[in-house]
């Protein structure tokens, strides 16, 4: 038989705003344990939330760019759970009326395009850490995060396949950073991702049944975690077996998900209005302000960078598809780099090194304007190209200053044209046989008198002028 | 509607409360009889009326995204039944 994979995501994200989503605390990244508290995000009895102004903004403006209908009239509800990640025994949420709903995201895999259909938006507060302690038996209780603004964001269950989710996840992070609403770091838990999955015979109208996978960090982790899952449900269907609805937990050491505790999965949260905080009505005008001022978003960079710059459609795409690149982008072409050279260093030489460092854009240290200074000295014909992508190299690390690193180095090419005629003199008389295999119509020779060359100027010389000058002299 | 004493149990279940046994069987009484209240609530015609979900007509309370300074943190673990120099101490919850 053949089987269809089904999934639905639901994605959490932690919006970057300076303050939690009820109180005025901190949303900083580390701290020590509950610093960054207070009676309202630790539960105290008596106290009151009060609605952040920018989530809402963020909440809001995330639903336009996913093409979600906003609701007008919102309210909050509360998700009854005891659980101590928690201290208030339930979390803040949206369940009856979420602030964006009914949205679509196009996404593009080797397959082709396909919409994927956004079910709704959600604001809710995140909950704290709980790290066990073995020595005492007891669980420790920090609530720095609890109270972050999170939005959740859920799919229709549209996925067939592993490389659509991931095409779709890398979009809506291209998005929210876009925005500016988050910096979606996944290590650090600001963005993460369940996936429910169930499989079905192709051409079955009716779902099988699903699970819903946690623990998911990577994008690879998650790819994965849906190969292992969906043979995990095709092989106990085909030996006669039947899935069990429940949350299990992708262990990325052991390449397999396993079953969480069913009192985990039994749950009845007991939803009800949240009565401490009053609807939040917003208005067209509202809106309207959010709509004109949504930033250009990836495609609409795209055509402008093809159209204006003259980039590549495929240059293009691979600089808009994330943010950090936009952004060293654009702002080394301000500092004077042409378009496209600024876009062959970015694409060449930084995506290598970025790659072999396994590192992210938005981590480096080298700043626009050093690869700016880079371009601009080899427009003078300072450096060869040779010579940048070494020097490229070194500096990548630290973004120690090329300027100065090409001058300690004394990697300035020799423009002087009689030490370059001085070199060619002697690598000809040095090899009189190559000079007459070239000079009989052997012009392939040439090639490795101009490497004698600029081994004897120490590879500072412009190839260009050495080839010139060696023709020159042939003659 | 009927309350059985499983119902029973499952409500004090979620709400972390044991109850005596003696209690279980006020306890299917007083809930039936709540619920039997509402079925009074519900031979009212509500279809015109929108459900409230606050009683005061306010909205839009919000706050401006600064920081103020959070809590000092001894004054919050102060209210702890356990804890230690930095955190909230709980019975095992986590493997
Ligand atoms: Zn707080």
């Amino acid at each position: 038989m053949t089987w269809e994979t089904v999934i639905g995501l639901e994605t959490h994200v932690e919006l970057a705003t300076r303050t939690k989503i009820f109180c005025s605390c901190s949303t900083a990244f580390g701290g020590a344990p509950n610093t960054h508290c207070c009676p309202v995000c630790t539960g105290m009895p008596g106290t009151l939330p009060v609605v952040n102004r920018k989530v809402v903004e963020f909440a809001a403006q995330a639903g336009l760019a996913l093409n979600c209908e906003i609701t007008r009239y919102n309210k909050f509800d509360r998700k009854n759970y005891f659980y101590p990640d928690l201290p208030k025994a339930y979390q803040i949420s949206q369940l009856y009326l979420p602030i964006a709903r009914n949205g679509h995201v196009p996404i593009v895999t080797e397959a082709g395009e396909k919409e994927i259909r956004i079910h709704e938006l959600h604001m809710e507060e995140d909950a704290g850490k709980l790290v066990h302690d073995p020595w005492i038996d007891q669980t420790r209780c920090d609530y720095n995060r609890c109270g972050v603004p999170l939005i959740e964001i859920v799919t229709e269950p549209d996925f067939r396949t592993a490389d659509e989710v991931i095409a779709y996840l890398e979009k809506l992070k291209s998005t929210l950073e876009y925005l500016g609403v988050s910096d979606c770091k996944m290590q650090e838990g600001s963005l993460r991702c369940d996936v429910n999955l169930s499989v079905r015979p192709l051409g079955s109208e009716t779902f099988g049944t699903r699970t819903e996978m946690k623990n998911l960090n990577s994008f690879k982790a998650i790819s994965r975690a849906i190969k292992y899952e969906a043979r995990r449900q095709i092989e106990l269907l085909e030996e006669g077996k039947r899935v069990i609805q429940e949350t299990r937990r992708w262990d990325d050491n052991k390449d397999a998900t396993f079953s969480m505790r069913s009192k985990e999965n039994a749950q009845d949260y007991r939803y009800f209005p949240e009565p401490d905080i009053p609807p939040l009505e917003l208005s067209e005008e509202y809106l309207t302000s959010l709509r004109e001022r949504q930033p250009e978003m990836a495609e609409a960079r795209r055509e402008r960078y093809q159209r204006e710059y003259g980039l590549p459609a495929y240059d293009a795409g691979q600089i808009t598809a994330q943010k950090a690149l936009v952004d060293f982008f654009e702002e080394t072409v301000a500092l004077g780099a042409p378009p496209k050279e600024a876009a062959n260093w970015m694409l060449g030489d930084m995506m290598r090194r970025l790659k072999d460092e396994e590192m992210e854009p938005k981590d480096m240290k080298l700043t626009p304007a050093n690869l700016a200074a880079l371009i601009r000295m080899i427009a003078q014909g300072r450096i060869n190209r040779n010579t940048a992508s070494r020097v490229f190299r070194a500096v990548f690390p630290d973004n120690a200053d090329v300027e100065t690193y090409v001058r300690e180095h004394g990697l300035e090419q020799v423009n002087d044209a009689g030490a370059v005629e001085a070199a060619v003199a002697k690598v000809l008389e040095a090899n009189p046989q190559t000079v007459s295999e070239y000079r009989a119509g052997k012009q392939k020779v040439l090639g490795f008198l101009v490497g004698q060359v600029m081994k004897q100027l120490k590879g500072k010389a412009d190839p260009k002028a050495v080839n010139a000058a060696l023709r020159a002299a042939l003659q | 509607m009927k309350i059985t004493t499983e119902m029973v149990d499952y409500i004090s279940v979620l709400s972390r409360l044991k109850l005596p046994e003696e209690e279980k069987e006020r306890m299917t009484g007083e809930l039936e009889n709540i619920l039997a209240y509402m079925d009074v609530l519900n031979t009212l015609d509500t279809s015109q009326v929108e459900p409230m979900s606050h009683v005061f007509p306010i909205r839009n309370v919000v706050r401006e995204d600064e920081v103020a300074p959070s809590f000092d943190r001894e004054q919050l673990l102060k209210n702890a039944p356990q804890r230690d120099q930095e955190a909230f101490l709980v019975p095992k919850a986590v493997e």
